[in-house]
Order: structure tokens, then sequence, then C-alpha cells
């Protein structure tokens, strides 16, 4: 039995010895962070992964307390948010950190998947870690954006409209599947509740689920690093990695700076600017929901622009939905597409870097334009960093193939000492 | 204690501008909100016409109780005949504001209302919709939804206009169904337009000045007071805990970067082993 190995562990009397004998508490510990070694070499990349961590219990928390005083159903939503605002006791500061918390989880999660792409983290033998990641992703932009519909503002209900709207393009199934979604005709009351009930109970529940999968395929497989060498090939004597600090208490206290750092950053936004100049909290949301009156200009919040772009670029509107849809699902399959010996972009030849380059430039810029009403020479470059962006994806059997990669070190750098 | 009451605030808020600023650097984002980028942005257009309207500010601070208590009464006397603010309690505004409950009794809630009851017109909506068309909108999250200068200009751009059920016209909202009802301050103005007409490079409607076709109570100086005033109250009426927010704001962030420095020294600590 697991629990049996007692190597390392304290020796306890008392309370601890008590209930260590019913409760692994000591081997746990030992098991993940004590004796569980990380790269030493970790750099400011590897903060993101923790903070989102953080963030995911600051909604949990942040939502429970709203749950106590929003009041759903499509009479009583959009009131119960002013009252949360002016009336709850720091109602203010719960819809502020949950709202400006919806946002950073985006920024933080496409870092933390920005890193992953960096240093070749979804390739063997991670490839389970990375799928386990994207589907947080996908549900966590389900989690958003029935969240968002919440408030009931005009913005939510005419967002809700365009994006319930685009599962009518699938063939044949897509009006009855619409329809089954919404509950209803239109974006309705029936939609309202069972956004809310999706939204506090049953994607959370997946999310945690999927969390607790992602992180025990991180402890199978260990992390990867900067250099993208497994430090699981140079053990010492004594069977722990060479290159490798326990967990705790070294990536503990380092985690700390970031989720400091981060809280600042969080913090000021929270209380000097939460609305982000009308990008994390749009004005049309001010106005309660109307299906009579339509905002001058829809648009999805921030985070689901870049695919929101991708949509509007393609002429078809079928098409365009496809293509949506696919731009996700690329990422599902980089580690098959990506054919490279060398996980690390430090090791990569200047086809792969050229390649990241432009798809980081693509992405930005799609997302920026997803966010600005369209014109002929906005549709262009929509239509240009589409096609880059899919490049991307498409051409990389072929270019991580051909480039002409370094060697990779046998240790990794860490030169701090 | 009004006046130490509004220095404090004024002096949380310029240090709360201070720490935004800083962030603002930090985060890389200060283009995307920040005043001056805007204005810079408005500046680049020139005068493509001689009154750009536009680009009014209501330079309005939310901080100031003197001037939201002012605001309060212009409310009271001119706009909650027909405006409600159904999420805002007359206590809650004099407890924000400074208002004794005498003054409050005597001066602003109508006959009748209680003070914990909310800001209510009595106008009747139906009637409304008859008479203008729609009936006019509650105006709690109006500088939210909308801005706060939007408000401003809006109020400052009335002007005659002889072919309007109302007879009057303005330039923020084209055909507005409201008559311009503090035109007995401001006096009656009448728009001149380029003579092409047209709008300008912000699809607005472009014009060239205003004509003062009578006088009204107030000179144009108090008169843009009168507004600045309104459109503060209106301002804090959007977010009533905003001065608060900014307040606490700064000692959390003050308190967010002392942790942070500590815990960079503990880490510092732990990391002298690593080689």
């Amino acid at each position: 039995m697991a629990g049996d190995n007692n190597d390392g562990l304290p020796v306890r009397t008392g309370f601890l010895g008590w209930l260590n004998k019913r409760l692994p508490v000591d081997a746990f510990m030992r098991d993940q962070l004590t004796g569980y070694y990380a790269p030493k070499n970790f750099n400011i990349w590897y903060f993101f992964g923790s903070l989102a961590l953080l963030i995911l219990v600051m909604q949990l928390v942040t939502g429970i307390f709203l749950t106590m005083h929003y009041k759903v159903g499509e009479l009583t939503a959009f009131d119960s948010v002013e009252y949360i605002m002016r009336e709850v006791p720091y109602g203010w500061l719960l819809r502020y950190l949950h709202s400006t918390g919806a946002s950073a989880f985006f920024i933080v999660v496409y870092l933390h998947m920005f890193r992953a792409m960096l240093y070749g983290s979804y390739k063997a033998p991670r490839e389970l870690l990375w799928l386990f990641g994207m589907v947080i992703y996908l549900a966590l932009m389900a989690e958003a954006f029935m969240g968002y519909v919440l408030p009931w503002g005009n913005m939510s209900f005419w967002g809700a409209q365009v994006i319930v709207n685009l599962f009518g393009t699938v063939p044949v199934i897509g009006p009855g599947l619409v329809e089954w979604i919404r509950g209803d005709y239109g974006i309705a009351d029936a939609t309202l509740n069972r956004f809310f009930s999706l939204h506090v109970v049953a994607v959370p529940l997946v999310l945690l689920l999927l969390v607790a999968l992602h992180l025990v395929a991180l402890r199978q497989t260990g992390s990867n690093n900067p250099d993208g060498v497994e430090i699981k090939a140079n053990k010492g004597a004594d069977g722990k990695p060479i290159d490798g600090i326990p967990f705790h208490p070294y990536y503990t206290v380092k985690d700390i700076v970031g989720v400091g750092v981060f809280l600042t950053l969080f913090c000021i936004v929270v209380f000097f600017m939460p609305t982000f100049g009308g990008i994390f909290l749009e004005q049309p949301n001010f106005e309660v929901a109307n299906p009579m009156s339509t905002p001058l200009h829809i648009a999805p919040v921030w985070y689901f622009t870049p695919f929101y772009a991708i949509l509007r670029a393609v002429p078809d509107q079928q098409l365009g939905a496809l293509a949506m849809a696919l731009s996700l699902v690329c990422f599902l399959l980089l580690p098959w597409l990506d054919r490279s010996p060398v996980k690390s972009t430090r090791y990569r030849g200047w086809m792969w870097k050229s390649a990241l380059t432009l798809f980081v430039i693509a992405f930005i810029g799609l997302g920026y334009l997803g966010l600005k009403p369209p014109s002929d020479l906005y549709t262009l470059l929509a239509r240009v960093f589409s096609v880059v962006y899919f490049a991307f994806f498409v051409l990389m059997p072929i270019y991580t193939k051909l480039d002409p990669v370094k060697p990779v070190p046998t240790r990794v750098t860490y030169d701090h000492g | 204690m009004v006046d130490s009451l509004m220095h404090r605030n004024l002096l949380g808020r310029t240090a709360g501008r201070i720490v935004l600023a800083v962030a603002s650097l930090a985060l890389g984002a200060a283009l995307l909100v920040s005043p001056a980028a805007r204005a810079a942005e408005e500046g680049g257009h020139g005068e493509e016409h001689a009154v750009h309207w536009q680009g009014w500010k209501a330079g309005n601070v939310v901080s100031d109780k003197a001037s939201l208590q002012r605001g309060a009464t212009n409310f009271m006397n001119y706009c909650v005949g027909c405006h409600s603010l159904k999420y805002m309690r007359y206590e809650r505004m004099a407890k924000d504001l400074d208002i004794s409950t005498e003054q409050l009794r005597k001066n602003l809630i109508p006959t009748g209302a209680k003070p914990t009851d909310y800001i209510l017109s009595t106008f009747p909506k139906a009637e409304g919709e008859v008479w203008f068309g729609r009936s006019p909108p509650d105006l709690s999250l109006i500088t939210r939804s909308k801005g706060s200068d939007y408000v401003y200009q809006f109020l400052k751009t009335f002007y005659v206009d002889e072919t309007k059920p109302t007879k009057s016209n303005n330039l923020a909202l084209d055909g507005a169904a409201m008559p311009a009802v503090l035109s007995d301050l401001e006096g009656v103005k009448r728009a001149v337009f380029p003579a092409g007409g047209g709008v300008d490079a912000h699809g607005a409607k472009a014009l060239e000045r205003f004509e003062q076709v009578s006088p009204g109570a107030l000179t144009p100086e108090q008169f843009d007071g009168f507004v600045r005033d309104t459109v503060n109250y209106l301002s804090y009426v959007g977010e009533p805990t905003q001065v608060e927010r900014e307040g606490l704001g700064i000692w959390i962030v003050l308190f967010l970067l002392v942790f942070t420095w500590f815990a960079w020294l503990l880490k510092l600590e732990y990391w002298k082993e690593v080689h």
C-alpha cells in the first residue's frame, strides 16, 4: 500500500500521529509538495499555472457570495445586480472582483498556453496534460459566456443572441439545436435560468474535475522547463533529479511573489478602473436587456474576439462558424502537428521562431479586430490574419520537420547560483 | 466638516491617480484607457467644424460633495418631475452627500415620501408615451451606459428647431423627445450649421456656432456650472460607491506592494541554497 511507505516522513505522536494513521496527510505532503521535484530553471512564464488556480478559487468564492444576492429571472436579474452594487455591503467589491476575475482568468490562461507553445510543453510525454488543459479552456469559455449573460444587460442579451445562433449553422439539426439550447424561440427567461444553473453548478464542477485531472497528469510526467530537457533523465545517487528542487518550499515561496505581483495589478484594475475603459464591463450592459433595441455595435467580450474575428472574416456564415470551430480544434491537435525533435523554442530554428511570432501577431491582431466594427480595411486584415492563424497549424508538420534545430543540452541552464 | 471631508477625498483621489498612473505603465495598457490618449486622438481630427461639441468634457469630480449637493438640488428641481432614479434611496443620497435629515425632509423629499423610498418620479408613464412618443427614461445608470461626457453634451446642445413637435432639437441626440426644459436657465439658442450641412469625422452633426436668441436666468458660465453639477450628481448616482472604492483601493494596493516586497525577500532567502 502506498500509505505504508514512510520514507522521509516525520515521526508523529499525539494527535498528528493519530491523524496520520487514518489520513495520509504527511505522505500526501511528501508525495505532492516536499518530495515532488520541479526543474530549478523555471522563469516568469511558469507563474501562470498557480495564478490560474488562484483565480479559479477567487471566482468560486466571490461567485458563492454573489449567488446569495443575485436573483435569476428576466424581470429581476438586472435589478438584483444593481442591488448588489449599491445595497449589499461590499457587494460592489464582490461584483468587480468577479467581473475583473473573468478577464484576468483569460489573460492568465492565454499566457499559460503561450508558455506551453514557447517551450513545447504539449509534446510527448505531456499530450494528455495539454488536452486536459485545452478542455479546461473550452469549459472556461462556456463558463464565461454564460456568466456574461446573467447580469441581463443589453449586451448580455444580444451577445447571447449572436453566439447561440452560431449553433444554428450546424447542418440539419441546427435550428432545433438552437431552440434546445435557448429553451424558447428567442433568448428569454428560460435561457437565463438554464445558463444560471450551468454557470453556478454544472460547469464549475466540470472545471474542478478537469483541473484535478490536469494536476494529476502534471504530477505523473513532471513539469517541462524552458530548456525542454527531461530532468528525470539525470538522477543523482539519491534517486532525485539533479536539476530538480522540491516544489515546496522553493516554488511555493516563489509563487507567492507571483501572487503578490498579480494581485497588485489586479486590484489596481478592480479599484481604479473596474470597467477597464469599457473592455471588461461594456457600456451597453448598463442598460437592461431589450429585444427591441440592438446596441450600435455588437461584439463579444475581448477574450472571444480572436475567434469572432475569424467568424466575420469568412464571407459565408456557415463556413465562418466552421472556421471558428476549427480555429479552436487546431489547438487540440498541436501535440501531433508538431514534428520537431526539440521542445523548447530556445533550441529551435528560424522557421519555428518566425511561425510562432507570426501566429502571436495574428492572434492579437484578430483579437483587436474582433472588438472593432468591420470596415473594408479591417475585413481584409482579418482575412490575412486568419490565413496566418490556420497556416501556423496546417503547415506545422512541414516546417517543424525542416527546421534547422540546435543541439539540446543534457542539463538545464541555470546561472543564478 | 464638509470641507475637511472634501479635502480628504480629493487627497485620496490624487493619491489614487498616482497609483493609477504607475499601474497603467506597468500594465502597458495605459493607451487603452488614459484620458491623455483619448485627448490626443480627438485632437488629431482637427477643426473640421467650428464647434467641436463632441470633444466637450463634463470634467466633473465625484468626490466634490458641494458640487454633488448642488447637483442633487438641481435634479430635484428640474429633473425628477419626469425622470426617476429607481436604484437610489433619498436616505442613502443624504448620507453620502452629508445632507442632514432635516434638510432632506425640508428641501429634497416630495410630500408624502419617506427617506427610505427610492427616488421615483410621479410622472405618469402611459401619458408620457402619448405625449413624447416614449416615457422619460430612468437616469440611475445613464452616466454608465452613455458616459458623463455624453450627458453633459446632451444638456448643453439643445437648440431651436421649429420642425419638431417640441420646437427644439439636440445635437447629441438628434430628434430628442425631451423638450429643452432648461431653456429658462440657459436661454434659447439657435444652431448655425455649415453651408453644406453634413456630418463631421465622428459621424456627428457638424456645427458652426450657437447664437443666443434670448437670454436665460443664468449666465453661460453659471449654466455650465449648473450642468456640470447635475452631471456630477448623476455620475455619483451611477455608482454611489466609487469614491469609497478608490479610497479603499489605495490602502489595498499599498498593502499588496509591501506584501510582495516581503514575499520577494523570503524567496531570495530560500533560493540562496539553489545552485
